[in-house]
């Protein structure tokens, strides 16, 4: 019998009602590790009981699509036997907590997502948020979240290519790390998290349980207040173990003799044991006493909330445990047997022989609590759309302003930060870092795969739906720029407390306007995660909606001679693609010159956008363009600057625009979107009007490349309006973000 | 010409060796497992890069007494060319095939970028095939690449033109600027006294294959290869 012990136990934080729930469920009150489990499977980490019934919005289905949400991974079908696997998942609050490991942990959990799978991580990227870098906290959070990606992922040796830093005083007590992760395997090898074949083995493996992390789960579920000190909830990472890890995994699943495999992550053995047993449709019997462990004093509750990372839990087939064993044993990991497969559809839990948790699988999983949250619009939203735009002077220098902008760390060159990621290792970047949208070869084919994150939680904060279809677009609109067509989407949706009507609003919102794009522009969601209450003392963060998206590059000449932003050489023509509106309403020009972050966000018209991606791919696939570059975050003004600061031969452009039909500083720093900027050599440049023209899209030819400097100039009368040497520029640009750090750090030699 | 890989537990650029002398270079190339006590029938061995072990402790210091370093020694002084990449370089200084010790970077901090450097000599099997005084770009990615050896070592070293490469600008020059850890006399890659075995921080099978950036490193590869042939 199980002795009922639910009176002052430690690992409990069921509400009075899930706690009935459970009692209906088991038909008496459960005990200690029972509370422990259910509460960890309940956790809104691990239940999304406040996200789901908003999930269920995404198109997740496709011609390509293998594996969609459910899976540790999606899994997508990108031609000639090969399928790309990919995930974005966050780790904020532990990286709050704790930076160094938080972060490092962080990208060992997504790596783990991937070669589950049966794939070979290829690349890794990371969209973080942190506060200004005024605050010393700030720059010790970053320079810790930096240090702990570098550290692990340089170890494993999985490149990071890309990702985006934004900073914003909504992330100053809430900053967010949120890691992406790509594989590619063969398609045959791809394996899941399914249990099956009563009484087959379960096989633990990977580093010994500890008492790191206990309580993880539970703690990325709740708000975090001032005196927040549960660093013990913070697992510690081990990279050389997830390395080895990785090896092993992957021979085992050349050997044939695996049914399935998942990793313990959030909640860890817990959830790796009944979501396997779940997706099997059985049951598990495991024995704790069989666990490997770090100490031995660690009580049942704890083994089975641990999050103690690099473990998996996996079912081999029934007599061949010795290839198994072996295999770990060659990697010098620790592997038990430590339960079986069942029929019973139960959780079963024993210590020797005592039973010490039994649960039906379906009590944690399908009767998970969900929750239909109430949803209020904010009352202050009004007001901060409202803008009096002509209260709002134009820059006295539009010069200096840009440098401001450039200047700023938001637009400022981040290489301090990716230098010190191993951005190389495989040697398959073929885009690194700084260059806008990351490309990395498959070097057994003639394909190469291009990724990117994006996400405005400027625009999702003013109009939620618009920042999300936004972020969709502007990441599908960056892989057009590298000639590559997107093959699906993951994301990692950050908002505050599921608790207050007006974050779920946002929530709803933010998903349908994701949902909408991706149906839109025919790209699937494949996997994704939410990370609810980024909330520190009561203050919330802005909803910040995070796509990861692959674009897939068919064929040799673009892998070998990849498009740019940079300007290429003199003389060539620079066209904007699209039409600029004066929209300023959310954009960083009111943010950074005027300190103001309202206004209306950008429109976006899904088919002019579709319109303007498709030109641009098939422009960049015929190898017409010669450059392209996504205009969006800082305007006209910061993409021209950008094109001229990534020219490898220091190219700059002379630019007149027609007399503005609107405010001047809307025509350099407004942030319509649909818009591309792109050179073609002068003799291709009737080839690419007529192919603009035929599609019905609005186009404008601003100018040419030549010259060191950027000079845009309005005509009519005649007059310079921005006139910056590109050595100007690049000081600015590079010492922005560098010189927060650096002025401290490195002593003259 | 018969390439041989030690895979380490955290080795990371044994595979990125491999498609250089086995795909680029078209040179059977066998991975020796870390565990082996004795080298298949090769002749030219590379220790790759990574970090072997997590480089915990130090870099290179646990590999070092791992069951293959016997073999891999016994190698090198019977005369066998043997290539250490970054945390193979780590490995041959921690062993004594190579003096110095490889020290934590001046930033303290990992460091990934293309960095320029000077080819001393070419007078060596493995760099025949550049100009003198080549300035060459390739990657660094390295956490401890500060080379630091004893004055009166680096004298020798020095005096017996041990240095191969050496971190310098665009233009050739040495310069507090353009050395990117802090190594003594700018060092980056240096021989032993017999000439047989090279250490280089740098990243030469990174900069193997124009889709890459650069492909001033398969030079070195293919010195071997001219090396071997002339042989």
């Amino acid at each position: 019998m199980i002795k009922s012990e639910q009176d002052a136990v430690p690992y409990h934080t069921l509400t009075d009602d899930e706690y009935k729930k459970v009692v209906t469920l088991l038909d008496r009150k459960p005990n200690a590790t029972e509370l422990a489990i259910f509460s960890a499977m309940w956790s809104e980490h691990c239940s999304y009981k406040s996200s789901k019934p908003f999930l269920k919005r995404f198109p997740t289905e496709g011609e390509h699509v293998i594996h969609g949400p459910g899976e540790n991974a999606g899994v997508v079908d990108i031609g000639d036997g090969w399928v790309a696997v990919f995930k974005i998942e966050s780790h904020n609050h532990p990286s709050y907590i704790e930076p160094f490991q938080g972060a490092a942990t962080g990208v060992g959990g997504i790596l783990r997502d991937i070669f589950t799978m049966g794939a070979r991580p290829v690349a890794l990227l990371n969209s973080l948020r942190f506060g200004p870098l005024e605050v010393p906290k700030n720059r010790y959070l970053m320079e810790q979240v930096v240090a702990g990606i570098a550290g692990y992922g340089n170890c494993i040796g999985v490149p990071t290519v890309g990702g985006e830093i934004v900073f914003n005083e909504t992330y100053s007590k809430n900053p967010l790390v949120n890691v992406f992760c790509l594989g590619i395997a063969k398609k045959e090898d791809i394996v899941t998290a399914k249990a099956g074949g009563i009484g087959n083995p379960v096989i633990y493996v990977g580093s010994k349980t500890g008492r790191d992390g206990v309580h993880g789960a539970t703690m990325a579920s709740a708000e975090l207040d001032e005196a927040t000190e549960d660093r013990h909830t913070v697992q510690v990472g081990d990279p050389f173990t997830e390395k080895r890890l990785v090896e092993a995994c992957l021979e085992l699943i050349h050997s044939g003799t695996l049914v399935g495999i998942q990793d313990m992550g959030a909640a860890g053995l817990t959830s790796s044991a009944t979501e396997m047993a779940d997706r099997g449709d059985c049951g598990i019997e495991i024995d704790l006493s069989k666990v490997p462990l770090r100490e031995a004093s660690i009580t049942p509750p704890e083994i089975m909330i641990s999050e103690s990372q690099e473990r998996m839990l996996l079912v081999a087939e029934k007599g061949r445990e010795n290839e198994v064993f072996a295999i770990f044993k060659k990697w010098d990991l620790d592997v038990a047997e430590i339960g079986r497969v069942t029929n019973d559809h139960l959780f079963k839990v024993k210590q020797g022989d005592r039973i010490v948790a039994e649960i039906p699988v379906k009590a944690l999983t399908a009767e998970a609590p969900i929750y239909e949250r109430p949803v209020k619009e904010p009352r202050f939203q009004d007001m901060l759309l409202g803008i009096h735009i002509d209260a709002i002077a134009e820059p006295k220098s539009y010069s200096k302003a840009l440098l401001s902008l450039l200047a700023s760390p938001n637009f400022a060159s981040k290489k301090w930060v990716y230098e010190q990621y191993d951005h190389m290792v495989q040697t398959n970047t073929v885009l690194a870092p700084g260059q806008g949208t990351a490309v990395i070869r498959l070097k057994e084919t003639d394909k190469a795969l291009a990724i990117t994150t994006d996400g405005n939680s400027t625009y999702a904060l003013l109009n939620p739906y618009f920042g999300g279809a936004i972020a969709v677009a502007e990441a599908a609109r960056n892989l057009a720029c590298v000639g590559a067509k997107p093959i699906g989407l993951t994301n990692c949706l950050n908002f505050g407390s599921p608790e207050r009507p007006e974050t779920m609003w946002s929530f709803g919102l933010a998903v349908e306007g994701m949902s909408d794009a991706c149906k839109r522009f025919n790209i699937p969601v494949v996997s994704g995660n939410v990370s609810l209450y980024n909330e520190t003392l009561g203050l919330g963060i802005y909803p910040t909606p995070i796509v990861g998206m692959v674009g897939l590059i068919d064929g040799t000449a673009l892998i070998e001679h990849p498009l740019t932003p940079g300007f290429k050489s003199s003389g060539e023509k620079i066209v904007l693609i699209g039409e600029t509106r004066e929209e300023l309403g959310g954009s960083a020009y009111l943010k950074i010159i005027h300190s103001q972050e309202r206004g209306y966000p950008p429109n976006l018209d899904f088919d002019k956008e579709n319109g303007v991606q498709n030109l641009v791919r098939e422009a960049a696939q015929s190898g017409l363009l010669t450059a392209a570059h996504d205009c969006s975050e800082g305007g006209l003004a910061i993409a021209l600057a950008e094109c001229c600061l990534l020219s490898p031969a220091g190219v700059g452009g002379k630019v007149v625009l027609s007399p503005p039909s609107i405010r001047t500083d809307g025509l350099l720093f407004g942030e319509s979107q649909s818009r591309v900027i792109v050179t073609v050599k002068a003799e291709a440049l009737q080839s690419l009007e007529n192919q603009i023209t035929a599609q019905g899209l609005p186009y404008t030819v601003l100018g040419e490349t030549g010259g060191n400097a950027l000079d845009i100039s309005i005509e009519n009368p005649k007059r310079s309006i921005i006139r910056l040497s590109i050595d100007k520029m690049k000081a600015a640009h590079e010492n922005g973000l560098t010189d927060y750090f650096n002025k401290r750090a490195e002593p003259a030699t | 010409m018969r390439f041989g890989i030690v895979v380490f537990p955290g080795s990371n650029c044994d595979t990125d060796c491999q498609f250089v002398t086995e795909k680029i270079l078209g040179e059977p190339t066998t991975f020796i497992w870390h565990q082996e006590k004795t080298l298949p029938d090769i002749d030219v061995l590379i220790l790759p890069g990574g970090f072997s072990y997590g480089d915990y402790l130090r870099a290179g210091a646990i590999a070092r007494f791992s069951p293959i370093m016997d073999a891999v020694i016994d190698f090198a002084q019977k005369g066998g060319y043997v290539l250490g990449i970054c945390n193979g370089f780590q490995i041959l200084t921690e062993a004594g095939l190579l003096p110095g010790a490889l020290l934590q970077n001046r930033s303290t901090k990992f460091i990934c970028k293309w960095v320029h450097l000077r080819v001393e000599s070419n007078e060596s099997a493995f760099t025949q095939l550049y100009m003198p005084k080549q300035v060459i770009s390739i990657p660094i990615a390295h956490a401890d690449g500060n080379y630091f050896l004893d004055p009166d070592a680096l004298a020798a070293l020095e005096d017996n033109q041990q240095v191969l490469f050496r971190y310098v600008n665009e233009n050739g020059e040495t310069s507090p600027a353009a050395n990117p850890n802090g190594s003594v006399n700018h060092i980056a890659g240096i021989r032993n006294t017999a000439g047989n075995v090279l250490g280089m921080m740098p990243h030469p099978e990174r900069a193997a294959d124009p889709v890459l950036g650069g492909i001033e490193g398969i030079t070195l590869f293919k010195s071997l290869q001219n090396t071997w042939a002339q042989s």
